[in-house]
């Protein structure tokens, strides 16, 4: 497929994947420093670049509870937000997916408050890691871009039909201007195709109700249900991030190994910290230290397999958490990686949280990670912070 | 349109459900679709968390023979919203054909007066096509009688008991209807039960104007107010003839005062119909400064409408 390369920044991207999409509804607020997206989408609205009815709520609760509306309706329905506002939508996130709709939304990963911030980090992606989305991270604007279109498909797909949420980091990614690669309105619309809701509330011919009580009786069955869509959700993301890979002539894959084949000192993290950790490991490399790197692409369904696969016979391993979970064995995260790596005899699983609040991450502290962690040998879920204060 | 014709109307809610025996929603349900029926309309409702939500539906069952979403509480509105413009981009597009779909939300006074307003407030100012309808029983009635924001002054509840220091509501209600009027709708109107033809045709105007519409009717409860059950539309008849409840309605910002009665009734006439207001019916000189007050509420909302009605003759 012919492609393109431009400058745009995360933001851009997120709104230039939307417009190809051409979704029939986006509901949205606007929030730091999800922003961006919802000027650069309304100004596509305004020109007649497509054919959107961009409701503009009076908040994220609303934004959230009109994308169920609409899509609940048979549209293909998008929205974005940011922290705050993901939080106060929250009641209605995990509504979502319990109805089985396949909306999109990109979220500008932003530190919740308190106190009130409005730089990186993902505390508020980590609020609705339970909520039943499937959960795509992105290092980059070109990712941001690709995971949407593989999000539609993912959330659409009937084995599926999960609403899919695409994260980008706040500012580092999403206002930072990068190059990279686009296809053609037209081609990559044709990705995404038609949209052919099962059911509609506007299909009168053929009633239904949606979102009755479920009490004891059914309730557990539908939750059954739901985790079983996510099962499924593991194994179609896989086919259709082939199926777009091949479309734009890129690797795509649920996680990213980077140097990892013999090394022994390995880092895992998500979103545009990978891409600072990629110079560490070519620095430690350089001075004679096994590194490498595992970037986490798809966090839910988390891949544990290939997590396993990957790093089973690592010998040290350090996963870092841009959120804070006070009182927990380690971040989220880290808990997800060290629990696809229990029972095997090998590795030491270390976790690190870093950057709260848009503190920046930088190669010396990714250093400095290993110069902590060289004589490290006893395997404890002790919680360490890196780039703070004490 | 014609209340005979109207009742063999196959619209409405399914039997089965399990809203109370006298209880107001189910009527305001059952008459809004057969309404719509009559009309050549097709609704699709979205309806708040509340007693009309719960008691019509409980997987696998459900009393609605047409399309209905429940969301959540506070977000009826908002849903209506994304219902409505799924609507109009899909049929912009061919894939949806119809042109008599209309969209309904049913509301309690908790999920519009109180939780659901900001989104109720957002869904008017963005002028979607569609009719809010709500069923005030004047207090939160399916989680157990707790007050809202329409609990009526000097009420009891389960959250504003009689006590020795306190008794009952010891302030005034909101007056949602005015505040929808405060959106310059196109329609908003205020009705009753009790008055049929007056809601019929209420209903009939507010599915036909070309933007959002409110309809606010008081729904009697008798599990809530301590009433007979057989009683409910005695009770819902002496709202109005109180002047308690006045039923008028806001055309493009013209106010109609649709009733007045002939001799206006004493609020203790109202009182003294309900076992919420017990603590009220001794004679006491506590109680007669708090009746007082309810009378004086009363009549001076009842004047302002009026006065409002006036302006426009």
């Amino acid at each position: 497929m012919k492609q393109k390369r431009i400058g745009l920044t995360g933001a851009h991207a997120a709104a230039l994947a939307m417009k190809q999409i051409n979704p029939d509804v986006v509901a949205a607020y606007p929030i730091t420093p999800q922003t961006p997206i919802m000027e650069r989408f309304a100004e596509y609205v305004a020109n007649g670049k497509v054919d959107t009815e961009l409701i503009r709520v009076e908040s994220e609760h609303s934004a959230m509870s009109a994308c169920i509306g609409s899509s609940a309706a048979g549209a293909r329905t998008m929205t974005a937000t940011s922290a705050n506002g993901l939080a106060l939508m929250t009641e209605i996130v995990y509504i979502a997916p319990s109805y089985r709709l396949p909306i999109v939304m990109n979220l500008v990963n932003r530190a919740l408050s308190g106190p009130i911030n409005i730089h990186c980090d993902h505390s508020d992606a980590m609020l609705v890691r339970d909520s039943g989305w499937v959960m795509l991270f992105s290092e980059n604007a070109q990712e941001v871009y690709d995971n949407n279109f593989i999000a539609l498909r993912t959330a659409e797909d009937s084995r599926v039909l999960l609403p899919v949420m695409i994260n980008q980091d706040g500012f580092i990614t999403s206002h930072s201007l990068e190059t990279l690669e686009v296809g053609e309105d037209k081609e990559m619309h044709e990705f995404v195709g038609e949209y052919n809701p099962r059911y509609s509330l506007l299909d009168t011919d053929n009633p239904h109700t949606l979102g009755p009580l479920d009490l004891y009786d059914y309730y557990f069955e539908h939750k059954r249900q739901q985790a079983e869509a996510m099962m499924h959700a593991d194994r179609v993301i896989r086919e259709y991030m082939k199926q777009y890979s091949e479309l734009v002539n890129r690797p795509i894959d649920v996680v990213e190994p980077y140097r990892l084949d013999d090394a022994e000192f390995v880092y895992v993290a998500m979103n545009s910290t990978a891409g600072t950790l990629r110079v560490v490991v070519d620095m430690l490399r350089d001075k004679g230290v096994r590194a490498g790197l595992l970037k986490i692409r798809l966090y839910r369904p988390f891949p544990w397999r290939d997590v396993k696969s990957l790093l089973g016979d690592k010998h040290k391993i350090v996963v870092l958490d841009r959120a804070l979970s006070p009182g927990a064995t380690g971040g989220a995260l880290y808990q997800d990686v060290r629990s696809s790596l229990y029972g095997l005899s090998t590795p030491i699983v270390a976790g690190y949280v870093y950057g709260l609040g848009g503190r920046e991450f930088t190669e010396e502290q990714g250093l400095r990670i290993y110069e902590e962690l060289r004589d490290l040998d006893d395997n404890e879920p002790f919680q360490r912070f890196m780039g703070v204060r004490e | 349109m014609n209340l005979k014709e109207l009742a063999t109307i196959d619209a409405g809610l399914a039997p089965g459900h399990r809203l109370c025996p006298g209880c107001g929603a189910a009527i305001i349900a059952n008459i809004v679709q057969r309404v719509a029926r009559a009309k050549g309309y097709e609704l699709v409702v979205a309806n708040a968390t509340g007693c009309l939500e719960v008691a019509t539906t409980i997987y696998p069952y459900t009393s609605w023979r047409i399309p209905w979403i429940h969301n959540a509480f506070e977000n009826a509105a908002a849903t209506i919203s994304g219902v409505e413009s799924a609507y109009k981009v899909l049929k912009k597009k061919g894939r949806v054909k119809k042109d008599n779909i209309r969209f309904v939300v049913f509301g309690g006074d908790g999920g519009s007066y109180d939780i659901g307003l900001q989104s109720m407030s957002g869904a008017f100012e963005r002028r979607h096509k569609f009719l809010y309808i709500v069923y005030d029983n004047e207090a939160y009635m399916n989680t157990g009688i707790q007050r809202s924001s329409a609990t009526p002054l000097g009420a009891w509840t389960t959250t504003t008991p009689i006590g020795s220091a306190h008794r009952g509501k010891e302030v005034e209600r909101k007056d949602l209807t005015m505040i929808a009027v405060a959106h310059r709708l196109p329609y908003v109107a205020q009705a009753s039960i009790a008055f049929l033809p007056d809601l019929v045709r209420k209903i009939e105007k507010a599915l036909d104007v070309d933007g959002p519409s409110f309809i606010n009717i008081l729904s009697t409860c008798p599990r809530g107010w301590y009433f007979d059950p057989a009683d409910t539309l005695k009770v819902a008849r002496m709202a109005v003839e109180t002047n308690f409840w006045p039923l008028f309605e806001v055309v493009n910002g013209r106010f109609i005062l649709n009733y007045e009665p002939k001799e206006r009734k004493p609020i203790t006439e109202w009182i003294k119909l309900q076992g919420r207001y017990k603590h009220l019916w001794e004679d006491t000189p506590q109680n007669r400064e708090i009746i007082a007050r309810i009378q004086r509420d009363i009549d001076e909302r009842f004047n302002y409408i009026k006065r409002l009605a006036s302006l426009h003759e």
